[in-house]
């Protein structure tokens, strides 16, 4: 056992606060740079923002807003990678268009246009990629978006998965929407569309050949309509979040911190279904970070909340939404939530992907 | 949810935890040994509700925790040797070693992979005849039995390019440490369901009446640890000092006998290290002499590495209920899940990384925003 009692404490520049530990420690990319936590946040501001970020990507939403020509553009790209290609409720090609048009949703816009970049190794049967492309073609003609450009690239066996597919997307965005965490203030009330979790354990028991009991299917769904729904009650929503890597606890972290309030979750509200909550107790996962693909979430001023809430659970996709807290003033940046037998607990920003414990 | 909701019923907590504010009538210090109950007693916000002179102390029961670094060493240098598939369970990748951990050998060409059962990295065996396969066998009581029925199906099945690097630790020997210890301030334990229900009850009475504390078998759930807390008080207040199981729905007096079989065929008791406290004798199993065929650590010659730990880490301490994790002056700066000095602040079973993640509110203000990570 050591004495420290004479180790000096660190100081520390909170005003410039970064990682006492930054990337220079890790010499090489983790997984966890990808898990939407912390570790994929440094990458972007400690390597790509100084490289080549500008005004705009500092906005750092799920999709740009921009102004051209006289019209406010909603901008967006994602890459997928998911493994296996074809998973209970849905496929890469769905989830290449889903994905990018629930990012543009989050804005506010209405896809217009997708491009489509389609990475292929070198062996895959050519059944596969007509099965994925006639996924995303029907996945595309279901949110009403086209798909306008494409690319397609060959590498060598072994150094993909199959297909890796990038989608962009741009929409406009409705005048007098601005959908921005900033716009957050305490008081606001947190509402999520749906049940939590399912679209990351419908993957990981394909992934990982886990038998939960019953069959579980990703809710991968394209959120435009469910969000015209509510800027038809009022265009004055303060944030929308597609809580994707990282589930709800990275998207409800995001918008505290980039608010500057507080975030208070009554954690018996959350909607979790059994099949989802059994399946994170027998791998020690919370479901609060487990990613979505149908699910959004929404920060709504208190005196709109229940018109809101009365739209959403009118829409197919929102059937189930629920209030699940609020923003408060106390602990700006913080998400806590209180638990089922009145505690609390500071719910954190996942460092980068959450591992099964071992017992 | 069948069987878990009923175990968290607010109703049913309220009434035990007015059952334990009406008992206590002085300071207790309870100790729950496992990491499991230490999680669920943060995540819940069990130790709030419960009275001021309640303290819980978080026991040395995370089996990431205490697995000694020089073992990691051993296991990174094993998983980064190009024949070699290194199979784990997920939460020891990130568990850091001398300067790195296993994502990082991973991200260095390692092949390192995430297994759910070591009888997963068994037929990885078998269907990469040409690779070494290596499980890392850790944990207590309850992941043993397991691992070494994987053991002695890859001895039956005659798999040659199976081992395992085994490092298990037993709870009785740590309890009997720590209550041996001049320093020691526990009053009564929370014993580790678990392991009970592997290993039975039959190694408590004597710890219990030598050192004149209660020990009382405890199960996960919130209200499990609510009941196992009512009933250590009790003792406690009549001045008693009995081995009691609080999860007899899981736990049987004798325990499970073809478990306990196989323990004794495949592995044989031995000193171990555990991170941060040292040397406890008798305290863990390595791989009988007769399956030393498949210990890793023979077959790929790392014996002989030796590891000091790092001198800021307190975690020895926070393991033995010396120091709680915000008191130690790494937690939150120098020391955070993502650059943890020691194993308590990796797992999500450790002490620290449960007081991290979920009781920065509870911290005085500076702490509290040096450990708030920036997006």
């Amino acid at each position: 056992m050591s004495d420290t009692t004479d180790l000096p404490v660190p100081a520390l520049d909170v005003e410039a606060w970064t990682c006492p530990a930054p990337l220079r420690d890790r010499p090489r990319v983790v997984m966890g740079h990808g898990g939407g936590g912390v570790l994929s946040a440094e990458l972007v501001q400690q390597i790509f923002a100084p490289a080549f970020g500008g005004e705009v990507l500092a906005q750092m939403g799920d999709a740009a807003v921009l102004s051209l020509g006289g019209a406010r553009l909603a901008f967006s790209t994602d890459s997928y990678v998911v493994r296996p290609l074809f998973f209970p409720g849905g496929s890469i090609g769905d989830l290449a268009v889903n994905g990018t048009v629930n990012d543009l949703a989050m804005s506010g816009a209405r896809a217009a246009y997708l491009s489509c970049g389609f990475i292929l190794e070198e062996g895959v049967e050519l059944d596969v990629v007509t099965r994925v492309s006639e996924a995303l073609g029907a996945a595309a003609r279901t949110a009403c978006v086209e798909v306008a450009t494409g690319d397609t690239k060959v590498v060598e066996a072994g150094h993909g998965d199959g297909i890796y597919i990038n989608t962009a997307g741009i929409g406009l965005v409705p005048a007098g929407v601005d959908l921005r965490p900033q716009r957050v203030v305490p008081g606001d009330v947190v509402i999520v569309s749906g049940a939590i979790g399912v679209h990351g354990v419908a993957v990981m028991s394909v992934r990982e050949g886990l038998e939960f009991g019953v069959e579980i299917k990703s809710d991968c769904a394209a959120l435009g309509g469910l969000v015209d729904a509510m800027l038809a009650v009022t265009p004055d929503l303060h944030v929308l979040r597609d809580p994707t890597r990282g589930g709800l606890a990275a998207a409800l972290n995001e918008i505290a911190q980039a608010s500057g309030t507080g975030v208070v979750i009554q954690e018996r509200d959350v909607p979790v279904p059994p099949a989802v909550a059994n399946a994170c107790a027998i791998l020690g996962l919370d479901p609060m970070y487990i990613a979505n693909e149908g699910k959004l979430v929404a920060f709504v001023p208190r005196e709109h909340a229940d018109a809101v809430l009365g739209a959403m659970r009118a829409h197919p996709l929102g059937a189930d939404s629920v209030i699940i807290g609020e923003a408060v003033e106390g602990h700006p940046g913080m998400v806590v939530a209180r638990t089922g037998l009145g505690g609390t607990r500071v719910v954190d920003l996942p460092i980068g992907e959450q591992l099964p414990r071992i017992c | 949810m069948k069987y878990i909701d009923e175990f968290q019923d607010p109703e049913l907590a309220r009434r035990l935890l007015d059952d334990i504010h009406a008992t206590v009538t002085r300071p207790w210090a309870l100790m729950e040994v496992c990491g499991g109950q230490t999680h669920s007693i943060i995540r819940h916000g069990i130790d709030q509700l419960l009275p001021d002179n309640i303290e819980l102390i978080h026991g040395p029961g995370c089996p990431v925790c205490v697995t000694p670094l020089e073992v990691i060493d051993k296991a990174l240098e094993i998983a980064s040797r190009p024949e070699v598939i290194f199979c784990s369970f997920g939460d020891m990748l990130r568990v850091p070693g001398t300067g790195r951990d296993l994502f990082q050998v991973r991200g260095e060409g390692g092949d390192v992979r995430v297994v759910y059962s070591p009888l997963d990295a068994l037929r990885i065996a078998q269907q990469h005849p040409d690779r070494e396969v290596v499980f890392f066998g850790i944990g207590f009581e309850t992941t043993a039995p397991p691992n070494a029925m994987t053991v002695h199906q890859a001895r039956k099945l005659g798999i040659p390019n199976f081992s395992m690097l085994v490092s298990h630790v037993r709870v009785p020997p740590a309890i009997e440490a720590i209550m041996s210890s001049p320093s020691c301030r526990v009053q009564g334990f929370l014993a580790a369901g678990h392991v009970c229900s592997v290993m039975g009850m039959g190694e408590y009475p004597e710890l219990a009446e030598r050192f004149r504390v209660p020990i009382v078998v405890t199960g996960f759930e919130p209200l499990d640890i609510l009941e196992g807390v009512r009933r250590t008080v009790r003792q406690l207040e009549r001045g008693e000092h009995t081995v009691d199981n609080a999860y007899a729905r899981a736990v049987r007096a004798e325990g499970n006998l073809a478990a306990r079989a196989m323990l004794e065929d495949v592995f044989e008791v031995t000193d171990r290290a555990w991170r941060g406290i040292g040397v406890i004798p008798q305290s863990g199993w390595r791989l009988a002499s007769k399956y030393r065929a498949y210990d890793a650590e023979h077959r790929f010659s790392v014996e002989g590495i030796r590891t000091q730990e790092p001198a800021e880490c307190r975690s020895g301490e926070v393991l033995q209920g010396l120091l709680k994790p915000h008191e130690c002056e790494a937690f939150g700066t120098l020391c955070t899940p993502r650059t943890p000095l020691g194993a308590t602040m990796v797992s999500s079973e450790g002490a620290c990384a449960a007081y991290y993640l979920y009781r920065r509110l509870d911290m005085p203000a500076t702490k509290a925003q040096e450990a708030t990570p920036v997006v």
